[in-house]
């Protein structure tokens, strides 16, 4: 993974190999690159549906995902690769130990997937990637060969565009009023969507309180608020303890 | 140093290019591995004195300074073990991962203005995302060894470093915003000048929150007093319990690089990064352009600088560990969820209004004119700031979309930007 997004990071060393002379020119390195951070993400992605260990799964998803975002950066855009890395690849760490928590139960607990589910799912799969392929093929500009595009340096444009301000330049034909807006109303939509989300997970994972004390809180009530945080404490703890332990 | 390849050498381009980031990759790898060595000797020394002991004395002369030579080559002659329940593949491979997110991370850490692995526009961003990786190699040491200890130890250190990331990311998001930009080299440079420039005094809402980010810091890299990971007095060994040899040096490697990185980071962010406490190269006139080689001999010494305030960083570290007691579990949470992430949120508020009262700063008023900072925060390409005004003046005048990119496309071609970031589409 780390070497992916490692190798990635030369590539963008060398971007400026653009005009290459001398005996290599025949090569060009960004499509070698392209294909190999391509064949880790599709390789490890295979291998997720193939692997019958929650874990290996898992890792295996962190090492296709990584190697996204090395196609990210060698694109030039480094704030989707780093957004990349830190959402996709950082969330599957959760997922990590999710699949570990589950499988403490026995460790190493294979997870065997039955033939007909195997079809189902290559079905649905063949019948996406057909989808996909026919719309990627449709694309005028991307059947062209070798266009150098211009890839501009991406936070700052990224985010003055979220503050209302568009400094890129807009496609011929939108009107500029919708231009000059940017994304600032589903900027504050999502914001707030996600702070209603952080609420809502904090309240429902909170310690539930117990209605009515018990002899023993009402005889240490002289002490209560201390009797109190340790209860929380030492529940919060053995709950920890608990989930990962066994 | 591709050029000079390039012109003076006569490589191939492309050879030219590898070339140039094997050498950059070598000096990062040795920087880790040769400061692991450093602060291991260090560490041994400090420990042994708050514990009024020697510490190391015969090995290499008289303050035992060869210690972790000797210990390196005893890492080196032991057997490698594998527990037999163990997944041999996500075993094997655990220890390569965590060194290879802390090495990753130094990719975009500046040592001195242009002494950078890759220049990234989203620095910052790149140097947290990539730390918060190396719990992956923990986690997954845990539960490939097969054993209790290691699994207690990986999941008390998922529920940490998730838990820290939050308020690190806010104490980060303070000088970027002070500065304006994510970039790393953006941000050592606004903090040029005398140490009054440095963010760390920059109003007291920065120095307060310097002092969270280190405590954040401190528990992300899993250092006491929150090596809860590792707890040797209740997991054996945490999650490193069945790793010897090489394998488990590779963890300390990794342990002794981040600790180095988050404290260089924290020089960035808050403490002027190279630049020193008193500008000695300006005062003796060897400013940006003097030539080449006044040029390389400033960076040399912010280079000197740089690595002199993540040193001090790291010692503090040691300190911290041998004088605390190691935290509970639930401390660890309260002091993250409970102090650390709202005196992060109200300082981030807090720095936000002074920066809105005082534009110019109280202190660093004094050392520079105000409107100079302000103008920053609106950069063009290649660093090159837009002036703000003519780009809202324009906009709101003619109202033309054409207008409106202009200013950015001026911008573009003064800097070069054509010939530096053109990408090519591959087919």
């Amino acid at each position: 993974m780390m070497i992916a997004v490692l190798a990635s990071s030369m590539s963008m060393l060398g971007s400026t190999l653009l005009p290459i002379s001398g005996p290599m020119a025949a090569v060009n390195w960004h499509s070698v690159l392209f294909l190999l951070f391509a064949a880790v993400a599709c390789a490890c992605a295979v291998a997720v549906v193939l692997a019958d260990n929650v874990v290996r799964m898992a890792f295996y998803l962190v090492l296709s995902l990584a190697s996204t975002a090395g196609l990210f950066f060698l694109a030039g855009a480094e704030f989707v690769g780093a957004m990349q890395l830190m959402i996709y690849v950082g969330g599957t760490l959760v997922l990590l130990v999710f699949g570990v928590m589950l499988t403490a139960q026995a460790p190493f607990v294979a997870i065997k997937t039955s033939s007909s589910d195997r079809v189902l799912a290559g079905m649905v799969g063949a019948a996406l990637l057909a989808v996909l392929l026919q719309a990627a093929f449709r694309v005028e500009p991307w059947r062209r060969p070798a266009v150098a595009a211009e890839a501009a340096p991406a936070a700052t444009p990224i985010g003055m565009a979220l503050l209302g301000v568009r400094v890129d330049e807009p496609a011929a034909g939108v009107p500029a009023a919708a231009v000059r807006s940017g994304y600032l109303l589903p900027f504050e939509i999502v914001s707030i969507h996600l702070l209603v989300v952080l609420v809502g997970a904090a309240y429902l994972a909170r310690a539930k309180r117990r209605r009515t004390p018990r002899a023993i809180d009402v005889a240490a009530s002289s002490v209560g608020p201390v009797v109190e945080a340790r209860q929380a404490a030492r529940s919060s703890a053995s709950a920890l303890v608990s989930g990962g332990g066994r | 140093m591709a050029d000079f390849l390039i012109n003076t050498v006569g490589l191939p381009e492309w050879l030219a290019w590898t070339v140039t980031a094997f050498v950059a990759a070598a000096l990062i790898l040795n920087v880790i591995a040769g400061g692991a060595l450093v602060f291991i000797w260090a560490e041994r020394k400090i420990a042994a004195r708050i514990q009024d002991r020697l510490g190391p004395t015969r090995t290499g002369g008289r303050f035992g300074w060869l210690q972790s030579l000797a210990d390196g080559i005893k890492l080196l002659a032991k057997e490698d073990l594998m527990p037999e329940g163990a997944d041999g593949m996500l075993f094997r491979l655990a220890p390569y991962i965590s060194f290879c997110a802390s090495f990753c991370a130094f990719i975009a850490l500046p040592f001195a203005f242009d002494f950078v692995g890759q220049r990234l526009n989203v620095g910052v961003f790149f140097v947290v995302a990539v730390l918060g990786l190396e719990v992956f190699g923990v986690i997954l040491a845990g539960y490939a060894s097969a054993s209790k200890w290691s699994l207690f130890g990986a999941m008390r250190e998922a529920a940490q470093v998730v838990s820290y990331e939050v308020p690190l990311g806010m104490c980060v998001v303070v000088p970027v915003m002070l500065a304006g930009s994510m970039d790393l080299v953006t941000i050592g440079e606004k903090q040029a000048g005398w140490f009054t420039g440095w963010y760390l005094f920059h109003d007291p809402f920065t120095f307060v929150i310097f002092w969270v980010y280190v405590t954040c810091a401190v528990a992300s890299v899993n250092r006491a007093p929150f090596d809860l990971a590792e707890a040797e007095s209740e997991l054996v060994a945490g999650f490193h319990t069945e790793y010897s040899g090489l394998r488990w040096s590779f963890f300390f490697m990794a342990e002794y690089g981040s600790m180095f990185l988050v404290s260089a980071l924290a020089a960035v962010l808050f403490m002027g990064g190279w630049n020193g406490p008193i500008p000695v190269a300006t005062l003796l006139g060897l400013s940006e352009g003097t030539g080449d080689t006044a040029n390389y001999f400033v960076r040399l010494i912010g280079c000197g600088n740089l690595v002199l305030k993540a040193t001090l960083g790291v010692l503090l570290m040691m300190w911290v560990r041998w004088t605390l007691p190691r935290l509970r579990i639930d401390q660890v949470m309260t002091t993250c969820l409970k102090y650390c992430t709202p005196i992060a949120a109200a300082m981030f508020a807090g720095a936000m209004l002074w920066q809105l009262a005082f534009p110019g700063g109280i202190v660093r008023g004094l050392s520079r004119p105000a409107g100079e900072i302000r103008e920053g925060w609106l950069e063009g390409p290649g660093g090159l700031p837009v002036g703000r005004g003519t780009l809202m003046r324009k906009s709101a005048a003619a109202g033309s979309s054409e207008l409106l990119a202009e200013p950015l496309a001026d911008a573009k071609s003064e800097a070069g930007i054509d010939s530096q970031n053109v990408v090519q589409v591959v087919p």
